[in-house]
């Protein structure tokens, strides 16, 4: 439901009203004025619908999963797949396709861990199909956040691959004119991001996954920025694996999402071991669980993934196209705002195509520190530092900048209260025009 | 005094535009010298402090001789930097020690002041007093005295560079 023509138009004043008085957070005051959130991009607020399926659950149904045949036990079995269910539709894959990890760090770990254990001999024969062998290339891109890059390091420095790299434009995007020279026929994964969560640039994914198959390597999507803001589907877009956070769209924290393809995650062996992931265990030996059990060992989360639930079906009420329109005006208002204020340089694309609302800058001669201070004594919550992509900023010749996000309850008025706030940053601290 | 100007006393502000010890000096045949790198992995900040120690003409405790940094950072953390500069450069390491020991007693103190006598004692440095309202902002003023630790204990230990 996610793509109807008319829902393509934003929601409109009154359903963002509505929308925006789903999350009590958004009432608060901080430091004497109006709070206005801007830091979405970091992680989403809740609707009360979220905190609500959450605590109903605690006050009603609680018990651990896949475990026990008591009336509880049942009950809260069916809602952790359930959860599942409406997660795998809201990004267009199968329920069994879709692994509860707690973030998304922990998702792509899983991954590369699981590669690591594939090429220690893990798996058995099915899994030789992950097995590295020295001299084969990961491949990465510069607009990585570190939790899609560090991973990678990891990995080839136990398994001797050799590590290589997208390169990133001037304007923040992939360069993509040499993605063949990057990605040889020795690529064995390609880790890319949807959506840079510095420079807000969506991704051309299409050459990059015909290209990454045509060698064949896998390809890694990082799709946290992605799925809270566009209508995503993991199957149409024939990425391999996938990563996302439920706290960036509107879930819990401490609930995240691997996607993989069904024949890949039955291949790859687990990471975590322990209760819940097995079949059979002998003193000796055990066998596993088919996925996405195999790699959910432990009590899960159960709570998190009902919470998640809540969020993934909000979103999906309100249309995943009809949200991405909503932003993409935003952002072209903040853009805009931006460029109007002398001495702000804007990391990334300056026009809302292709480009997300996360929209970092730089305010010459004021450190981001002191600019997201300033902001904050307005009640202006941005964020300030490399968020976590310390590659991109010293690309684009900075160490740190300043950084704000938009989300589904954004409005105009706060992007007109941000700017009004940010064209005063620099002569708060006197410096010279 | 509003929220935000406890944090950016116009002294600070002053401090981080118009900067004391900024530059590295050269320590080249020094008897004692030291150099510390210290990074905020929060933000990405970044220092570099080198100093110079003389032997005490009357056989006490060496002296700091001489200080520079470079580096890049908020208003707070240069400012910190700035004010430490003049505070440290002629006293002996000693002296040098206390006055650290009550810049980061002032930051533990949630904004409270240390009382008179040892405000004095750290002259410009007491108007960071509303920093340790600000517990992100903390370790941006402590960023130059971590520093300033390490290069001495440095020289103390190496000696020349
Ligand atoms: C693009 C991107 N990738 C990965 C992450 C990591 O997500 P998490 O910290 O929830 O694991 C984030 C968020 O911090 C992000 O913005």
């Amino acid at each position: 439901m996610s793509t109807t023509a008319e829902q393509a138009t934003g929601l409109g004043a009154q359903e963002l009203a509505r929308v925006r008085a789903d999350f009590p957070i958004l009432t608060r005051q901080v430091n004497g004025k109006d709070l206005v959130y801007l830091d979405w991009g970091a992680t989403s607020q809740k609707p009360e619908c979220v905190i609500d399926a959450e605590q109903d659950f605690y006050l009603t149904t609680n018990a651990a999963v896949h475990r026990g045949a008591h009336a509880l036990a049942e009950e809260a079995t069916a809602a952790f797949e359930d959860a599942r269910a409406v997660v795998a539709r809201l990004v267009g894959v199968d329920d069994d396709e879709i692994v509860w990890t707690s973030n998304a760090t922990a998702a792509i770990n899983l991954v590369a861990y699981g590669i690591s254990n594939a090429t220690a001999g893990r798996g058995g024969a099915e899994a030789a199909r992950f097995a590295l062998a020295p001299g084969d290339e990961l491949v990465v891109t510069e607009l990585e956040h570190h939790a899609n890059l560090v991973p990678w390091q990891e990995l080839a420095a136990r398994t001797g691959a050799v590590l290589r790299f997208i390169p990133a434009t001037d304007e923040g995007r992939l360069d993509l004119s040499v993605l063949d020279e990057v990605v040889t026929d020795r690529a064995r994964v390609v880790a890319v991001t949807h959506a840079s969560n510095v420079t807000g640039a969506v991704t051309d994914l299409a050459p990059i996954v015909a290209r990454a198959h045509a060698v064949g390597a896998i390809v890694v999507l990082d799709a946290c920025q992605s799925v809270p803001n566009m209508p995503v589907d993991l199957h149409a877009l024939d990425v391999d694996f996938a990563a996302f956070s439920g706290h960036k769209m509107l879930g819990p924290t401490g609930i995240g999402v691997l996607y993989g393809r069904r024949e890949l995650l039955a291949a790859l062996p687990p990471v975590t071991t322990g209760g819940s992931m097995v079949e059979i265990v002998t003193m000796e030996t055990t066998t596993y669980a088919a996925p996405p059990q195999k790699f959910e060992a432990g009590t899960q989360m159960v709570a998190q993934t009902v919470g998640l639930r809540a969020a993934a079906q909000f979103l999906d009420d309100l249309g995943m196209a009809g949200v991405a329109e909503q932003e993409r005006v935003l952002t072209q208002q903040l853009l805009d705002g931006l460029a109007a204020i002398p001495h702000v340089r804007v990391l990334g694309p300056l026009t809302a195509t292709d480009r997300l609302g996360v929209v970092a800058f730089e305010v010459a001669g004021v450190h981001p520190h002191d600019v997201g201070q300033v902001l904050d004594a307005d009640g202006i919550a941005v964020r300030v530092g490399h968020h976590c992509a310390q590659p991109i900023h010293r690309r684009l010749g900075v160490a740190s900048s300043t950084r704000a996000s938009v989300g589904i309850a954004t409005t105009p008025q706060d992007i007109e209260t941000f700017l009004h706030a940010l064209a005063g940053v620099r002569a708060y601290f006197g410096v010279e025009d | 005094m509003s929220h935000l100007e406890q944090l950016y006393q116009q002294v600070i502000l002053d401090h981080a535009r118009e900067r004391h010890g900024e530059g590295l000096i050269e320590v080249d045949g020094a008897a004692m010298a030291g150099e510390s790198f210290q990074v905020n992995p929060t933000c990405g900040d970044e220092v570099t402090l080198r100093l110079r120690l003389a032997p005490s003409p009357d056989g006490g405790a060496p002296v700091l001789e001489d200080l520079g940094w470079e580096g890049v950072g908020c208003s707070i953390s240069r400012a910190s930097l700035s004010i430490l500069t003049d505070l440290v450069v002629g006293k002996d390491v000693r002296e040098v020690d206390g006055l650290a020991e009550d810049f980061r007693a002032l930051m533990g103190n949630r904004g409270v002041s240390l009382g008179d006598e040892r405000e004095d004692r750290l002259e410009d440095g007491a108007a960071l007093v509303g920093v340790a309202k600000f517990p992100a902002r903390i370790k941006c003023a402590l960023l130059g005295w971590m520093a300033l630790r390490d290069a001495t204990a440095k020289a103390l230990v190496i000696g020349p560079s």
